[in-house]
């Protein structure tokens, strides 16, 4: 009976299978016109957002004649790992080796964003499980901290820096860091809703806040942890030192970066090499991580 | 066990006495690294601008008190702080709502995806916002050789036979500074919006389709934007705050100082003076003045927002 009866799956047409691919996840209260005219508009947009990304790929990948032909050309024809060793011997020539901006980074990164991760969960599980004097007021100086940024703080930092005497040195960039306070506030918000009756139970088993913390709570807020890292490691990998270092052998890359950008056009192939790399390590993290970040960020919202 | 959560025994009443007591020393001690920190880098920074708004500084010198001097300067005699004012107001007024409102719309597109696509479509909005200093590459797209491709393009078309100095041009800099922004608008706010669109409890739609909610654009108004009014919140926090702050991009792509100042903002102006004039009194004047700009504007959209469906 079954084998006779056709099978209409089969006969699917390809516009049907590509609205299979795409079809709306929630069908309730959707049209197929609306369903169409939303993915064309959002795929005009998601070309507007990819453009520049996969020309910084295709320009890193591009030999010097291609660089330069007119009308310039989005796609690269020939690879070649030219630029990529021209930065190699760009920056080995130069006074600081690349090698020390690449440690500087990778230091100032990983230092700050693990001691951000680990101080700004500390701080969180008291404001998120515990109410005691000072709470409510700690919470909502962490809230209007979101509303002004570093600018605003810049100046006075600098006079602050200057007399704690922590001028050029790795420091400066990872003490503000550890103190983030966009990570405090999404990891207070994510603690909230670990129920109490874990906390309680542990407590009345003889347990103390710090085992209480490092035990039971730490280990439920993962997806948390990795959130952090990334808000974290995203704003240190792009940090130039600025106004805090001086010193050549102290300053990341993307100070290295902005130098190299500043020589020209004849770097053009060299810049769209060291973009790449600049960009392709957050963009992996954020790959890896995506589906914890999501589930952290549910929790981001202001309550009142 | 959730029974006897609602009415404490004596017994648990005094097991709780006994938590509230033991607790807080430890608590306090949890909190002290973070906000030792928070203090000394956010927090004191903040007091100490207010007092060196009302001095004289240059670093070398000890400060010297100037009064209400940095301010009257300020705004009866900078003619560049007026313009770096017009301008921080245009970058932020286009450049916040739009923002806000895009991140808001393609959260609600990336949403009506399945997961895999979805996972896809967020990265690549999300991706110009975390790729470090990636938009140098505007400055290559607006060069103003024919090498630059916008030129290149519009001399291929025809459309002009010379190529135009984009980035030397003070009507067309606040637009590029404008669209670059744009283009790196879709952060933190956007992820806060793909996330709260998905904790939207589910069968609020089933029971909205049965009431005879007939279309999507219903379905957003009555049920998705009133249970996300806690993202809602966060992201108008996030987007006032980085749309008042404009600086950097306006520095990398036009250029510091930038030609008639047409990219110049309070933030840029605020750098020119502290770390350029070294003039760190007249910099915390303007600092203070950002500072209650930013928390001003804020907590003004916060009880906007607040008043949504209500």
């Amino acid at each position: 009976m079954n084998a006779a009866k056709p099978r209409p799956q089969k006969q699917k047409s390809l516009a049907k299978r590509l609205m299979n691919v795409i079809k709306p996840a929630n069908s309730l209260n959707r049209s197929v016109g609306g369903d169409i005219v939303l993915l064309i508009v959002m795929l005009v947009f998601a070309t507007f957002s990819a453009y520049p990304m996969v020309f910084i790929i295709s320009n890193a990948f591009k030999p010097f004649n291609e660089l330069f032909i007119f009308p310039p050309q989005l796609f690269v024809r020939n690879p070649t790992l030219d630029n990529f060793i021209d930065l190699i011997n760009l920056m080995a020539d130069s006074w600081i080796p690349l090698t020390r901006y690449v440690f500087n980074t990778l230091l100032i990164t990983v230092v700050g964003t693990v001691g951000h991760v680990v101080l700004a969960s500390m701080a969180a599980y008291p404001l998120a499980k515990h109410t005691f004097k000072g709470s409510e007021a700690l919470s909502k100086i962490i809230v209007y901290s979101l509303m002004f940024n570093a600018s605003v703080t810049a100046i006075p930092g600098y006079v602050i820096m200057t007399r704690l005497g922590l001028i050029d040195t790795y420091l400066a960039i990872i003490l503000p860091a550890f103190a983030f306070s966009l990570g405090l506030y999404l990891m207070k918000n994510f603690m909230v809703q670990i129920p109490t009756v874990y906390i309680e139970s542990a407590y009345i088993d003889g347990g103390n806040h710090f085992q209480i913390f490092w035990k039971i709570v730490m280990p439920l807020v993962k997806p948390a942890w990795l959130t952090l890292t990334i808000l974290s490691f995203q704003a240190l990998w792009g940090a130039t030192g600025g106004q805090y270092i001086y010193d050549e052998s102290l300053k990341p890359l993307s100070y290295a970066l902005s130098q190299i950008a500043g020589g020209g056009i004849g770097r053009t192939g060299v810049v769209a090499a060291i973009s790449l790399f600049m960009m392709t390590v957050p963009v992996i993290i954020f790959v890896l991580s995506q589906a914890s970040i999501i589930q952290t960020m549910a929790h981001s919202g202001i309550k009142e | 066990m959730q029974l006897s959560h609602d009415k404490p025994s004596r017994e648990q009443k005094r097991l709780a006495r006994k938590i509230e007591f033991h607790k807080n020393k430890e608590l306090y001690v949890l909190m002290f690294p973070y906000f030792s920190l928070f203090f000394v880098f956010t927090v004191l920074p903040v007091a100490v601008s207010l007092v060196l708004a009302f001095t004289y500084f240059n670093v070398l010198e000890m400060p010297t008190w100037a009064g209400w001097e940095n301010y009257r300067k300020l705004f009866f005699e900078d003619d560049v702080f007026m313009v770096a004012i017009k301008n921080t107001v245009l970058f932020a007024v286009v450049t916040g709502p739009i923002g806000y409102f895009a991140a808001f719309l393609f959260a609600w597109f990336v949403n009506e995806l399945k997961p895999k696509i979805r996972a896809v479509m967020t990265l690549i909005f999300y991706a110009p916002s975390i790729s470090g200093g990636a938009y140098i590459i505007w400055r290559l797209l607006f060069s103003g050789d024919m090498y630059g491709y916008l030129n290149a393009f519009l001399i291929n078309l025809g459309i002009t036979t010379e190529p135009i100095q984009w980035l030397q041009n003070p009507t067309y800099i606040p637009i590029i500074i404008i669209l670059v922004q744009l283009w790196m608008s879709l952060g933190v706010s956007f992820l806060a919006f793909v996330a709260g669109l998905q904790s939207v409890d589910r069968t609020l739609y089933e029971a909205a389709a049965v009431d005879g909610i007939k279309n999507r654009w219903q379905e957003l108004w009555f049920i998705t934007l009133p249970s996300m009014k806690p993202q809602l919140m966060f992201s108008a926090v996030i987007q006032i705050t980085s749309s008042l702050a404009i600086s950097e991009v306006a520095m990398q792509v036009a250029g510091f100082p930038s030609v008639e100042n047409a990219g110049h903002t309070i933030v840029t102006h605020l750098i020119y003076h502290g770390s350029i004039a070294f003039e760190l009194g007249y910099a915390s004047a303007i600092a203070t003045l950002l500072f209650f700009v930013m928390l001003g504007s804020n907590l003004l959209v916060q009880k906007m927002l607040r008043r949504v469906g209500t």
